[in-house]
C-alpha cells in the first residue's frame, strides 16, 4: 500500500465534485487522469484527505467546435485528442504535438484539464494554451469564471487555482495562419522535453504579417514571446529569416539548466529547434518533413 | 472506508470486499487475485512493467486505485494465452528471442497488443516509439522490435 490514506469519493456533477471539495476544507484534491497525481501519491510526496474523481462526470469529456473555437472538457483524454479529426483540421499544432506527450498507456489516461492543471514547465499542453491564447472555464464555491491561460501558470507546477476549484472546459480559438510548426527535443520519445517551440505564421508574398511563438522547458512556465511576435511583424522572408529568428528567440529568453539539462545545452537546443520551426513554417504545405 | 470491487479479470468475474482506496490496481492484481505476472518495477509510470488493458486500452496498473477498476474488464499477461497456445505476439516473441529475464515482457506484450491495434506499424521506427514507455535492461530493444514487426506482418491474418 503505498499511498498514505484518503477518503475516495467519485461525484457524478460537477456541483457535486465543487461540494466534496468544498467539505474537504483545503484537504481535498481532484483526480482525473491520475497520471502524475498518482506517482506523487505513490511517493507520499501528497497527503490529500479527500480524493475527488472526476472520472465519473461525463459532461467534463467532449470535443466540439463552437463557431471561430474548439471547446475541450477537462476530462478528456489525450489519446482522443491525439485521435480527433476536428483537432486535426482545426488546431494542427496540438495535433502534431499530441504524440509527444508522454507513450500511449499515459495518453490513455492522462486529461487535458489535468496537464493543465498539474503546470509542468516541460508539458506540451500548457506551452499550447498559451500558443492558443486558450481561457479555461473554472468552476468554484462562488460559480463559474473564466481565466485566461496567460494568468493560469503561476509558476513551476503551481496554477492560479483556489483548492475548491475545478477546471471544466477550455476553449482554443482557431488560429488564422498559412504556417506553422511543433518542434521539440527529449532524451526519450515521449518524455517531458529539454526544449520545445510552437510557431504559427499568417504570411504574405514576401513578408510575415502575424506570428505566434510559445516555447517551454526553458523557464519556470512555458512562455509566449510576444516581444519575438512584435519583432516579427513586417519581417521580409528570406533565406537568412530562420536565423534570424532563431537569435531573436535566443537573446529574449535564457535557459533555466537542472539535472537533466545545463542551460547552455537548452539555450543551444532551443536555438536550433526555433532555426527548424521557421524552416517547416515557412515551406509550403507539400515541403513539410 | 472501504469499498467493493467487481471486475472481470481474463474472463473471469471477481467480487472482491473490503478494498481500500488506496490500494493500487497492480497490487490488487497481484496480492488479492494472485495474478502475478503483472510486474512491478517503478510504481511512478516511467517503466511499463505494471501495463494491463483495462476495457481494451493500455494503462499503468501502478498510476489506477482498484476502485476505479470497478466494473472494468481488464486483459493481464496471464489472458493472453498459455504456454502451449501461445497468442501471435507471444509466438514472435519466442521466436525472435524478445526476452532475457523476462521482468519488462508483460508490459511489452500488453503494450505490443495496443500498439498493434491503434497504429499501423509501419516502420521501425513507429515500433520503437510505440515502446518508448517501456524500460527494458536486457535485451537491447532489437529483439523485442523484430518480434513486433513480425507480429504486426501477421496481424492481417489472425487478429489476437
Ligand atoms: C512517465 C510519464 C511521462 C510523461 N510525459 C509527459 C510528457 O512528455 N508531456 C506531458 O505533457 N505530460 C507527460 N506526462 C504527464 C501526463 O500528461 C499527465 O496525464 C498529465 O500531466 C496530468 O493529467 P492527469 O489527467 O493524469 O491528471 P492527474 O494526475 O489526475 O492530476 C494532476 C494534477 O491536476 C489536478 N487536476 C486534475 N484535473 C483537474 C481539473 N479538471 N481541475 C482542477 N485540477 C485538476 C490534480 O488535483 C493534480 O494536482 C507524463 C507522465 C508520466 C507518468
Ligand atoms: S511499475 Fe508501473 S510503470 Fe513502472
Ligand atoms: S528481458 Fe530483462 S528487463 Fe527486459
Amino acid at each position: 500500500m503505498k499511498p498514505a490514506k484518503f477518503d475516495y469519493v467519485a461525484p457524478t456533477t460537477v456541483d457535486a465534485a465543487v461540494e466534496a471539495l468544498r467539505a474537504a476544507n483545503g484537504e481535498g484534491k481532484v483526480l482525473a487522469g491520475g497520471q502524475s497525481l498518482l506517482p506523487l501519491l505513490n511517493f507520499r510526496m501528497t497527503r490529500p484527505a479527500v480524493l475527488v474523481d472526476l472520472n465519473g462526470i461525463r459532461e467534463l469529456s467532449f470535443i466540439e467546435l463552437r463557431g471561430d473555437r474548439v471547446a475541450i472538457g477537462a476530462l478528456t483524454r489525450h489519446r482522443e485528442i491525439e485521435q480527433s479529426p476536428l483537432i486535426a483540421s482545426k488546431l494542427p499544432v496540438m495535433a502534431a504535438a499530441m504524440r509527444h506527450v508522454a507513450h500511449l498507456a499515459i495518453r490513455n489516461r492522462g486529461t487535458i484539464g489535468g496537464s493543465l492543471s498539474h503546470a509542468d514547465p516541460a508539458a506540451e499542453l500548457p506551452m499550447l494554451s498559451l500558443l492558443y491564447s486558450a481561457s479555461l472555464s473554472v468552476q468554484g464555491p462562488s460559480g463559474r469564471r473564466t481565466i485566461a491561460a496567460e494568468d493560469f501558470f503561476v509558476d513551476a507546477l503551481t496554477n492560479c487555482l483556489e483548492p475548491e476549484d475545478i477546471v471544466v472546459e477550455i476553449e482554443f480559438p482557431i488560429l488564422q495562419q498559412n504556417g506553422w510548426a511543433f518542434e521539440e527535443v527529449a532524451r526519450r520519445f515521449g518524455d517531458f522535453a529539454l526544449a520545445s517551440i510552437a510557431v504559427s505564421v499568417r504570411r504574405g508574398a514576401s513578408t510575415i504579417k502575424d506570428a505566434r511563438v510559445a516555447v517551454m522547458g526553458v523557464a519556470d512556465t512555458p512562455l509566449r514571446l510576444k516581444e519575438v511576435e512584435g519583432q516579427l511583424r513586417g519581417i521580409a522572408i528570406d533565406d537568412q529569416m530562420p536565423d534570424r529568428f532563431s537569435e531573436l528567440v535566443t537573446s529574449s529568453v535564457s535557459a533555466n539548466g537542472d539535472l537533466h539539462a545545463s542551460a547552455e545545452y537548452r539555450q543551444h537546443l532551443l536555438g536550433q529547434l526555433a532555426r527548424r520551426a521557421m524552416q517547416t513554417a515557412l515551406a509550403a504545405e507539400s515541403d513539410r518533413r | 472506508m472501504s469499498a467493493t470491487v467487481s471486475v472481470t479479470v481474463n474472463g473471469t468475474k471477481y467480487d472482491v470486499q473490503d478494498v481500500e482506496p488506496r490500494l493500487l490496481l497492480s497490487d490488487f492484481l497481484r496480492d488479492m487475485l494472485g495474478l502475478t505476472g503483472t510486474h512491478v518495477g517503478c510504481e511512478h509510470g516511467v517503466c511499463g512493467a505494471c501495463t494491463v488493458l483495462v476495457n481494451g486500452d493500455s494503462v499503468r496498473s501502478c498510476l489506477m486505485l482498484a476502485i476505479q477498476a470497478n466494473g472494468a474488464e481488464i486483459t493481464t499477461v496471464e489472458g493472453l494465452g498459455t504456454p502451449e497456445t501461445l497468442n501471435v505476439l507471444q509466438a514472435q516473441f519466442r521466436e525472435h528471442h524478445g526476452l532475457q529475464c523476462g521482468f519488462c515482457t508483460p508490459g511489452m506484450l500488453m503494450t505490443g497488443e495496443d500498439l498493434l491495434r491503434k497504429y499501423p506499424l509501419a516502420t521501425d521506427d513507429e515500433i520503437r516509439e510505440g515502446l518508448s514507455g517501456n524500460l527494458c535492461r536486457c535485451t537491447g530493444y532489437q529483439n523485442i522490435v523484430a518480434a513486433i514487426r513480425a507480429a504486426a506482418g501477421k496481424r492481417a491474418e489472425t487478429v489476437p
